[in-house]
């Protein structure tokens, strides 16, 4: 069968689907929906559905990425918009069947927005949604509204059209149309995709592999899992066809072992790729051939970076090499090898797809196209999003996150995960693209964006990665392994009010030869943290070392914990929560009592206090 | 475990591979996989298999983590330490789930029951803080959220949410 045959079944199946005289729910099924209760969730709107009789067509998809209203399902009736709930909860579920698919009642008051020509009174469209209208998908073009174990709905919406504009071309010619995109690497360091294919392709040898890096490592970052368990076919379909510009004839996925539900996905897509001939030999009808396979990740933070990647796949221990030889030249087993990022891949399919020139009307001069990011942290609207290059962080942190929660106050934004930087509120009309963020002192990186209020001590956040890059240390360059412990030993006498007056200066000069001094991309960002929020935040600091206070509340050897004795009408919540029994009734009505000797500074009586009578110093 | 008992488990096993270096990753994850950790023996057999030094297959052990290389508990508790996790709250989840399982991360309690890890980020970060109970991830805990889904693991009903 060729491939306009199967399209012209997977429209007419879509079609099917589309204008069913049944009604639909769509329940975003991921990992993220999955851990806020999705699965419990689903078991209800089924026996909701069988109790009364109704037959409805329940589809599982990825992420749409409003992740802080998850557990989230869309519901359409026949001849009905898609309307959209989130927060459901079983009780919740089960009403909505009763309400609206029983009684017709679309209840806006749980409604998030609707998608469809008409509107619905007192629901808001939903791609107009603060969160969601400055967004521009590519990447994430179909997740959360395709299935994404059915490689049908993904060929009725276009895909693998760009594989078979591909096949039509030679392969340099596709190489000039990654060029013209502008498309740069997605896995953080931004290198010229089509440059990159170009290195590879015009390396000599017979054998060559292509390597998808699915070793989402960094905290904060889950971009790329959203996107394989959302829409794994837009990153095969970007690597068939980069596999077919450099002249390769097998390829891996490299993918973390703690991304089950992501392999899962991958395997089904790649059976069902095999059955419709879009993967293996001779793909469809033309001369050229390509398996792929899938290689589990250990657990190892520095085989995200290639050469630890690539000695990761032969079987060995993930320890990065010195370049050159680049991997172009001689990687995966000394043969030449192009290595991309899933965002990467999923991009190139829509490129192909569409064209370079619509790719490149996005973003700015340098950084062409969209990014993806986590946004998460202290933010009232976490998700997956994607947005235009050069768009202001602002826009991003107020605008489709919502600012901050509880009337906070911002305090940074942390691009790039442990290899990127912490960016104050003065930073924030900094536009999104990869010079102004190097520029800053932070990296694009992989997509993690974590923002942090002022409940954040920003010493602690630097100990925090540090410790991180500390223990993922190969070990191997002298710099990154001992420089960085130094580091953190220093940052944990800070924190714990052993700092001295040189230690800043002593930390800079570390970052400096700890960059200087390692191989590889690991080392040689681990300082940026510890810079940035030096040079950021450095009164914070000093107020650690010099007058041995966290004005955060976070470091525990710098604050004791108090009761407000105005504020406190004793009302008991804390003593319950107290792990160590430290605070005690006086009776209703009187404000409690701390005992200093007990408390172990655990910050739990501050948490759950609603009348801010514990007092943090 | 019996040895004779290991030797026949990775006869088995090895037959399903080819005697590449390359596979040594995947034969020591599908092993993890069905003991919960790397028996000596087995990590003896599979470098005659693979014909590799004993140390390569050692070194190979101890340097990604997900290898252990002594038993784990029947169920595994991993407290997520990602920057998201971490930035609401995280630590005092740790806290919170040590004092309810009697251990610290990296250990095993006595009856071989639980172990408690920390894992770098699970990518569930917008529903920070997580804890993850075998596979099952609970996303947005609370300490009192993490007492109750650990009474669920030991009740063996897991709570869906």
């Amino acid at each position: 069968m060729t491939l306009d045959e199967i399209r012209t079944r997977a429209r007419k199946k879509w079609e099917l689907l589309e204008h069913s005289d049944r009604p639909r729910i769509f329940i975003g099924a991921a990992t993220c929906g999955r851990a806020a209760g999705a699965l419990g969730v689903l078991e209800v709107l089924e026996a909701a559905l069988a109790q009364n009789n109704i037959e409805a067509i329940i589809t599982q998809v990825g992420c749409i990425g409003l992740c802080y209203a998850e557990p989230l399902i869309s519901i359409v009736k026949p001849g009905r918009p898609h309307i959209y709930y989130g927060n459901l909860t079983p009780e919740l579920a089960s009403q909505l069947i009763n309400d609206y698919i029983v009684n017709d009642n679309p209840r806006p008051d749980l409604a998030l927005g609707s998608v469809g020509e008409q509107s619905i009174e007192g629901i808001p469209q939903f791609w107009e949604l603060p969160m969601l209208k400055p967004q521009v998908r590519i990447a994430l073009r179909n997740c959360g509204l395709i299935d994404p174990g059915n490689i049908d709905h993904y060929i009725a919406n276009d895909g693998y059209s760009g594989l078979v504009k591909t096949l039509e071309m030679t392969p340099e010619e596709v190489i000039e149309e990654i060029k013209k995109s502008g498309l740069r690497g997605r896995g953080g360091a931004g290198f010229p995709t089509g440059l990159k294919w170009e290195f590879c392709r015009k390396s000599p040898g017979e054998v060559k592999y292509v390597i998808c890096n699915a070793d989402e490592g960094d905290p904060g970052a889950f971009m790329d899992r959203s996107l394989l368990e959302g829409d794994p076919h837009s990153v095969l379909e970007g690597i068939l066809i980069g596999a077919y510009a450099m002249g390769a004839t097998e390829g891996y996925i490299y993918i973390r072992a703690e991304y089950p539900l992501a392999i899962e996905r991958l395997k089904s897509a790649l059976r069902q790729m095999a059955d419709y001939g879009l993967v293996g030999d001779n793909i469809l009808g033309s001369n050229f051939s390509f398996h792929i396979k899938i290689k589990q990740g250990a657990g190892a933070f520095v085989c995200g970076e290639e050469t630890a990647l690539m000695a990761s796949i032969e079987g060995k221990r993930g320890m990065p090499r010195s370049r050159p030889p680049f991997p172009a030249q001689a990687g995966l087993w000394g043969k030449p090898t192009n290595i991309n990022n899933v965002e990467t891949w999923s991009n190139v399919s829509a490129i192909l797809g569409r064209s370079a020139k619509w790719y490149a009307n996005y973003g700015t001069e340098k950084s062409k196209g969209t990014k993806t990011f986590s946004l998460a942290g202290k933010v009232n609207r976490t998700g997956l999003i994607e947005v235009p290059m050069g768009i202001p962080l602002e826009e991003i942190v107020y605008g489709i996150g919502g600012g901050i929660p509880n009337n906070k106050q911002f305090k940074a934004v942390q691009t790039g995960g442990p290899s990127g930087g912490c960016l104050p509120a003065n930073r924030l009309n900094l536009p999104v693209d990869y010079e102004s963020l190097a520029e800053a002192g932070s990296i694009m990186g992989s997509g993690a964006m974590v923002i942090m209020d002022e409940d954040t001590c920003i010493v602690d956040v630097a100990r925090y990665f540090l410790s991180f890059t500390q223990s993922e240390s190969c070990g191997k360059c002298v710099m990154c392994r001992l420089g960085t412990k130094q580091m953190l030993e220093i940052l944990e006498n800070i924190c714990n009010g052993k700092g001295k007056p040189e230690d800043i200066d002593l930390l800079q000069k570390l970052s400096e030869a700890v960059k200087a001094g390692s191989l590889c991309g690991l080392g040689q960002t681990t300082p940026n943290p510890v810079l940035t929020t030096i040079r950021y935040f450095r009164d914070e600091y000093e107020e650690h070392i010099r007058n041995r206070k966290c004005p955060a509340g976070v470091c525990k050897a710098l604050i004791s914990y108090s009761i407000n004795e105005e504020k406190c009408p004793g009302c008991g919540l804390c003593i319950k929560t107290c792990p160590v029994g430290a605070i005690t009734s006086m009776g209703k009505g009187k404000p409690v009592v701390l005992d200093h000797e007990k408390c172990i500074k655990c910050g739990s009586c501050y948490d759950v206090c609603r009348l801010d009578a514990i007092k943090v110093e | 475990m019996v040895k004779a008992e290991i030797r026949q488990q990775l006869d088995e096993l090895l037959s399903s591979y080819n005697r590449d270096g390359s596979n040594l990753i995947p034969i020591l994850q599908e092993i993890q996989e069905r003991n919960g950790y790397l028996p000596e023996e087995a990590m003896q057999k599979v470098a005659q298999f693979l014909k590799l030094p004993e140390s390569a297959v050692y070194g190979v052990s101890t340097f990604y983590a997900q290898f252990k290389l002594v038993p784990s508990g029947r169920k595994i508790v991993r407290v997520c330490r990602g920057t998201a996790c971490y930035v609401r709250g995280g630590a005092r989840i740790l806290s919170e789930v040590e004092k309810h399982l009697g251990i610290r991360a990296g250990e095993t309690t006595t009856d071989l029951e639980y172990s408690l890890e920390t894992i770098a980020c699970f990518g569930s970060c917008a529903l920070a803080p997580v804890v993850v109970i075998d596979k099952t991830v609970h996303g947005r805990m609370t300490p009192a959220k993490v007492k109750q889904i650990l009474a669920d693991a030991r009740n063996g009903d897991e709570a869906k949410s």
